[in-house]
């Protein structure tokens, strides 16, 4: 059980730059640390550097108090799970998971001791003298996970763990994986490119993008108070909807009407009384069909709907607004969450109640709390406050 | 810390120095004699005159390719690489096709097939040189009274042929089965939904996209098929005017002695192998954006 | 479905019959007495293994077959060497160099054999090389290379090298994650290609007739080419198809254990070039 401290590490190969720059993080004894962001954005560099895979460039990681960056991997004592699971396909089962303790020259009767506390935790009993290719992608899985923890180590590593099976597995297995961590209480450092699975696993989430992290917090952080336009779009699915703005008065002028901005960031804004650019962020699920809400404190719009889809517990009504906001940000928050592929149009996205009678063609009214809406620099993407 | 230059630079070494020892092999036992060979090819250099040594100049060459010998062997090489290869890549194409697509027994055919293959020359020339040796051999027996196909030029160029078919028909259907095998399935069901017949998808799908593998097939048989030696030297020896040019080279060697004319021919040849490759190599790289797709 | 069957099984008995008859047909060569060995029959009317007694009494195949076993183990063992550690840096390590290395296999495996044995001959003849066993291994181990590299280089490439840092994570050194996890999965590979290299030693011809004079290192395929027929009968078909099955029987027995991994030694290199 160890404490991991990350102090300004940076990575650059020989040619071109950093792929990590300067990262501090400090990531507490049993705490579960997720670092999620888009492929390329440098998270599995960072496991890697944690695990000794790859050299640290600059700066120093210290486990458990001490200085690692020059220890071999096999020396760190800590274990690491895989995206394609690594299993020794040449084993069994049993001797996959022993692996770590034959290394280690653990005795013979704690190993199977330890093995066969494993298995059970993680319900492998019947399948210990299987081969890997005898094995489903889940079991498979399992027999990674067990491994890992036969040998109780001081932290954990996983590099995209759930990333090949299926939805329906996946989210068993994010369950397991979140009980077995509380109940190890060890030390976890995930990877996933997944928001969904880094919101519901995380303690603590770090969002990466080009080798910078974007904001460090807990979920909740994350999602009410995004540092910035990326995070922003990154947590939270459906994305959350971008409108342009334009500050007039203490209003913010956009394409569902002008929102009156609150007090305290009116006063944040230190050109208020000038004319700026601003970006409003509203979440899908910030609305609500006007009919189950009244317009009592709330801001609101009516609009032709686009299309609906039901997901069942709920509804998605879609809206074409007349022009998409501008921001670089946008653009990579848009590379990042497949928003390129909504045919360029300005659609608004609202999650509504499944007994909405919205229908597709005709008008709609939705509302939406107006402490929900947050207000962006388009500039340089970071968040200036809330909207009231 | 270490710096990412000397990881670096300590794999190159250690990339070099793994491939040393097969290198020097290389160089010492292929690279050195040929180069010896070339510089023999200028002189005067025969065993049985060992003090008549000197350089002549292109006088091996001119002596060389100025004998009938030289062109009746090279032609009859020619001739034998092309109709071998051009049956092999017919036979070797089915062979391919049975084994991809056999529902009985495909363990047993990929075994069986791989007899020939692995089977000494030698040994499977002597085969076919008793079965047609008249008296002795039951495919001799099967042909009119008193023929003995072995001592007829275009019998024994066509048994020869045979025996070459033979013995590599498999590697060349193994080759043409690993393109077979990157042929995905699913291709073939779209193509018969198109409405293709099995022929048709055999030769507007198959084959295009087998390509690639039809080229390394054909130049990995005809460099092998131009150097035959073995087959002709128990079948015939190289008698009514069906030697290669490995058996001139070889017969110019322990009859003649000549180490000039002999180094003269292995030149020639090692000239006209490079050839063959470089032009097969061209047309596979042409090929190579019509037929891409993998990678 | 009968039906494609039936047609399959017609197919799979020509290609069968095709393959196998003229070693059938040498076999039963190999079992006739010397009465009725010519009468061109393809089976035996009477079965003998005389012949097979006279090529090991009669000395002039037993010391060309210990020659071959001898001088084709030996090639391969150093051609697998040699090949195993060129595989794993062309597969394994990034250095400049890697794709002529390749290429100059390529090269060397196209090479017209015929084009060395005027100089071989020399040349080990001046060194006294000549008629020797290292004067065979030499060449074998030259011409097996090429194969060893592509088939092992193919091998290695597909080896899961993220189970050497998996092996390191759970805590193995690098001596250890190589013993442990690389080395057992590198087998086959090796096998495969040393049973290639074998087959492709075992084989030659050429060089075996031009470079050695005596049975000291001759050969077997090279004796039996020899073969005069003994004394006691001029006739040397018997004892030629007798010697001829036993340096055939090897080669099944490596067909037979390892079909699979010629199969894919020898497919492998073709289709990634």
């Amino acid at each position: 059980m160890a404490e991991i401290v990350l102090d300004k590490v940076s990575k650059s190969y020989r040619k071109g730059d950093p792929v990590i720059r300067e990262i501090d993080l400090t990531i507490a004894d049993e705490e579960f640390l997720i670092l999620v962001g888009p492929s390329g954005c440098g998270k599995s560099t960072i496991l890697n550097m944690i695990a000794g895979l790859e050299d640290i460039t600059s700066g120093e990681l210290r486990i458990g108090g001490e200085r690692m960056n020059d220890t071999a991997p096999q020396n760190r004592n800590i274990a690491m799970v895989f995206q394609s699971y690594a299993l020794y396909p040449h084993m069994t089962v049993r001797e996959n998971i022993a692996f770590p303790l034959t290394i280690a020259r653990t005795p013979k009767n704690e190993i199977r001791e330890k093995v066969g506390h494993a298995a059970e935790i993680l319900e492998l009993d019947g399948f210990l003298d299987r081969r890997p290719g005898e094995l489903s992608g889940g079991q498979r899985q399992r027999v990674a996970m067990g491994r890992a923890i036969v040998r109780e180590p001081q932290a954990f590593l996983m590099d995209e763990p759930l990333s090949n099976l299926d939805a329906k597995l996946r989210a068993q297995m994010r369950t397991s994986i979140s009980r077995l961590q509380k109940s190890l209480a060890t030390t976890t450092v995930y990877v996933t490119h997944d928001q969904t699975e880094a919101m519901t696993l995380g303690d603590r989430i770090v969002v990466l993008r080009d080798g910078v992290a974007q904001q460090i917090g807990s979920p909740e952080d994350l999602y009410e108070r995004p540092a910035n336009l990326f995070v922003a779009g990154f947590i939270g699915s459906p994305t959350m909807n971008f409108l342009p703005g334009r500050v007039v008065e203490g209003r913010v002028q956009t394409a569902i009407g002008a929102l009156r901005l609150g007090d305290e960031v009116q006063r944040d804004m230190a050109a208020h009384d000038t004319e700026r650019e601003v970006i409003v962020g509203l979440r899908p699920e910030a609305f609500e069909d006007a009919e189950f809400t009244g317009d009592e404190g709330r801001l609101g719009f009516d609009d032709t709907v686009d299309i609906v889809e039901s997901l069942g517990a709920s509804k998605l009504a879609y809206f074409n607004l007349d022009e998409p906001p501008v921001s670089e940000h946008l653009k990579s928050v848009a590379d990042v969450t497949g928003g390129r592929d909504r045919f360029g149009t300005a659609q608004l996205v609202a999650q509504i109640d499944a007994r909405s009678r919205a229908r597709e063609g005709s008008r709609l009214r939705v509302t939406f709390d107006p402490h929900d809406a947050l207000v962006f620099d388009p500039e340089d993407g970071s968040r200036l406050g809330h909207l009231v | 810390m270490t710096a990412k230059g000397d990881v670096k630079s300590a794999e190159r070494r250690l990339g070099w120095l793994l491939c040393a020892p097969a290198v020097v092999f290389m160089l010492l036992v292929a690279a050195y004699p040929i180069a010896y060979s070339v510089m023999l090819s200028f002189k005067r250099y025969d065993l049985r005159f060992p003090d008549e040594q000197g350089w002549v100049g292109f006088e091996n060459y001119a002596t060389v390719l100025t004998n009938q010998f030289w062109w009746d062997a090279f032609f009859v090489t020619v001739f034998i690489t092309v109709v071998s290869v051009a049956i092999e890549l017919v036979l070797g194409m089915g062979l391919a096709v049975v084994m991809h697509r056999t529902l009985v027994g495909r363990g047993l055919i990929r075994t069986v097939v791989l007899i020939p293959y692995g089977i000494v020359t030698v040994v499977a020339a002597f085969g076919w040189f008793y079965a047609w040796t008249p008296g002795t051999g039951w495919l001799a027996g099967m042909l009119p009274e008193g023929s003995a196909p072995l001592t007829e030029h275009w019998p024994a160029l066509f048994i020869i042929i045979l025996a070459e078919v033979w013995k590599t028909t498999p590697f060349m259907a193994l080759l043409l089965l690993a393109g077979l095998a990157l042929v995905p399935d699913e291709l073939h069901r779209a193509a018969a939904m198109d409405g293709a017949g099995r022929w048709k998808r055999f030769v507007r799908i198959t084959l295009p996209l087998m390509r690639p593998a039809i080229a390394v097939a054909l130049l990995f048989r005809t460099l092998d098929a131009f150097r035959i030696y073995d087959n002709i030297y128990i079948l015939t020896n190289g008698a009514q005017d069906t030697g290669s040019v490995s058996i001139l080279t070889y017969t110019n060697l322990v009859s003649g002695l000549n180490l000039g004319i002999g180094s003269t021919m292995s030149v020639l040849i090692f000239i006209t192998v490079a050839i063959i490759a470089f032009v097969f190599v061209k047309l596979l790289n042409t090929g190579a954006p019509g037929s891409g797709g993998r990678r | 479905m009968t039906g494609k069957r039936i047609q399959w099984t017609v197919l799979d008995v020509v290609v069968v019959a095709f393959a196998l008859i003229p070693v059938l047909w040498l076999t039963s060569l190999s079992l006739k007495d010397p009465a009725t060995i010519g009468d061109g029959n393809f089976l035996p009317s009477s079965w003998t293994f005389e012949n097979y007694v006279n090529v090991f009494t009669d000395g002039a195949f037993l010391r060309p077959l210990v020659n071959s076993i001898g001088i084709a183990l030996s090639a391969t063992l150093i051609a697998i060497v040699l090949g195993t550690f060129a595989a794993y840096a062309i597969a394994r390590l990034d250095f400049p160099g890697r794709n002529l290395m390749l290429g100059a296999a390529l090269l060397v495996a196209m090479f017209p054999q015929v084009s060395l044995v005027t100089p071989l001959f020399n040349i080990e003849r001046s060194l006294g090389l000549f008629n020797t066993w290292p004067g065979l291994i030499l060449p074998y181990v030259t011409f097996a290379l090429p194969l060893t590299i592509y088939t092992m280089s193919t091998f290695f490439r597909e080896i899961p090298w993220e189970l050497e840092k998996a092996a390191k994570m759970d805590g193995a050194s690098s001596f250890q994650a190589f013993r442990k996890v690389i080395v057992p999965l590198a087998t086959p590979g090796v096998v495969t290609a040393a049973v290639l290299a074998f087959i492709q030693s075992w084989n030659d011809f050429l060089f075996a007739i031009s470079l050695t004079s005596t049975e000291r290192s001759r050969t077997a395929p090279a004796a039996i080419s020899f073969f005069t027929g003994s004394s006691q009968f001029a006739d040397p078909t018997g004892s030629v198809s007798a010697a001829a099955v036993i340096v055939t029987i090897p080669i099944v027995i490596f067909v037979l254990i390892f079909q699979r991994r010629i199969v894919s030694g020898l497919t492998a290199g073709a289709v990634k070039g």
